[in-house]
């Protein structure tokens, strides 16, 4: 984390930018909102799972939105579920992040023509931070995506929100 | 077990005209069409007849037939006026092991058909379902909302031929 690079003498004093380890502190426990929204939901719930382990990013699903820092959009968006997920965004306390999950969240997926019930993209209604494309990404794409985001958290500064 | 005909028999001694016809020349089940307005009745003796025994209503859809006039409005799409809508109900009979499929009709304008929720109850979300798509009313339905769709959902019924999807839906841009 390049904390402990800056290690004193003396073993018990560690020095280091206060940005640097809130970032680090927020980066290090995403934690999600417990929500899956269609078939790129499954996907999800393999990364969680004991294989590829969200668990070692610090990501724990939380069933309530006042306490998670972040919403995986994983599936299609029905713009009956819009105006759910407008408001579990707006109970989430700051700093808050998005992952759109899929090409349905991303941009209407298969039902961008014909899908008289889809939002054509998350994005629509609440700002995201990371896309991961595919339908569905792989687990692995997923934690690509993970990263993505903590890479952004890291280069936050607490004068300006930047992810 | 009865045949079709046979079925079809029982049904005109037992309700005269409200039974229209019967249409055997279909790919899968032979068709019985009925008056869209006498259902109940008609489905409530499918059930209970001895020899008939229906007590499993396995789907209940509705279909957009698009056969009436195609009129283009102003911004070049089509509509339709006239012709009508239809539901589908096909039933089983656990017990005796036949099978028929029932048919109504009613007019685009003012579809309305008796609801036989209280004769099978799973027909219950089914008609609210055929509701919510074409707008078929069905009469007596103790719960008739939309089931998929959002209750303030104004733009119309989606499986219609004719529909068109709104520019916005509370503020979101709906179109690609
Ligand atoms: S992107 Fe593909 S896999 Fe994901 S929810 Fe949409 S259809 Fe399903």
């Amino acid at each position: 984390m390049g904390l402990l690079d800056k290690e004193f003498s003396d073993g018990n004093i560690v020095i280091a930018p206060v940005e640097d380890v809130l970032n680090w502190a927020r980066l290090s426990s995403i934690w999600q909102l417990g929500f899956g929204l269609a078939c790129c939901a499954i996907e999800m719930m393999a990364t969680s799972a004991s294989h590829y382990d969200f668990d070692r990013f610090g990501v724990i699903p939380r069933n309530t939105p006042r306490q998670a820092d972040a919403i995986i959009i994983s599936g299609t968006v029905t713009l009956k579920m819009a105006t759910r997920i407008k408001r579990l965004y707006e109970q989430i306390p700051d700093p808050k992040y998005i992952i759109s999950m899929g090409s349905c969240s991303n941009c209407g997926g298969p039902y961008w023509e014909h899908g008289y019930h889809v939002l054509k993209g998350i994005d629509r209604v609440i700002p995201v931070d990371v896309y991961v494309p595919g339908c569905p990404p792989r687990p692995e794409a997923l934690l690509e995506g993970l990263l993505k985001l903590r890479d952004k958290i890291r280069h936050e500064t607490l004068r300006k929100k930047s992810a | 077990m009865k045949n079709a005909e046979e079925i079809f028999e029982i049904l005109k001694q037992q309700f005269g005209d409200s039974i229209i016809g019967l249409d055997k020349d279909t790919p899968t089940e032979p068709i019985i069409t009925v008056a869209p307005l006498q259902i109940h009745k008609i489905a409530a003796f499918l059930r209970e007849a001895e020899e008939l025994k229906f007590d499993s209503l396995m789907c209940l859809s509705g279909v957009d037939d698009a056969n009436g006039t195609k009129v283009k409005d102003a911004d070049g799409y089509d509509s339709i006026q006239g012709g009508t809508l239809s539901v589908y109900y096909h039933l089983d009979s656990v017990e005796l092991r036949h099978k028929i499929t029932l048919k109504v009709s009613s007019d685009r304008e003012n579809p309305q058909v008796e609801s036989v929720e209280n004769v099978w109850r799973c027909a219950d979300w089914h008609e609210r379902e055929a509701f919510d798509m074409y707008g078929i009313v069905f009469l007596n339905h103790s719960d008739l909302r939309r089931i998929l769709m959002p209750y303030d959902w104004e733009a119309g019924y989606q499986l219609r031929k004719d529909y068109k999807n709104p520019e916005f839906y509370q503020g979101m841009k709906v179109p690609y």
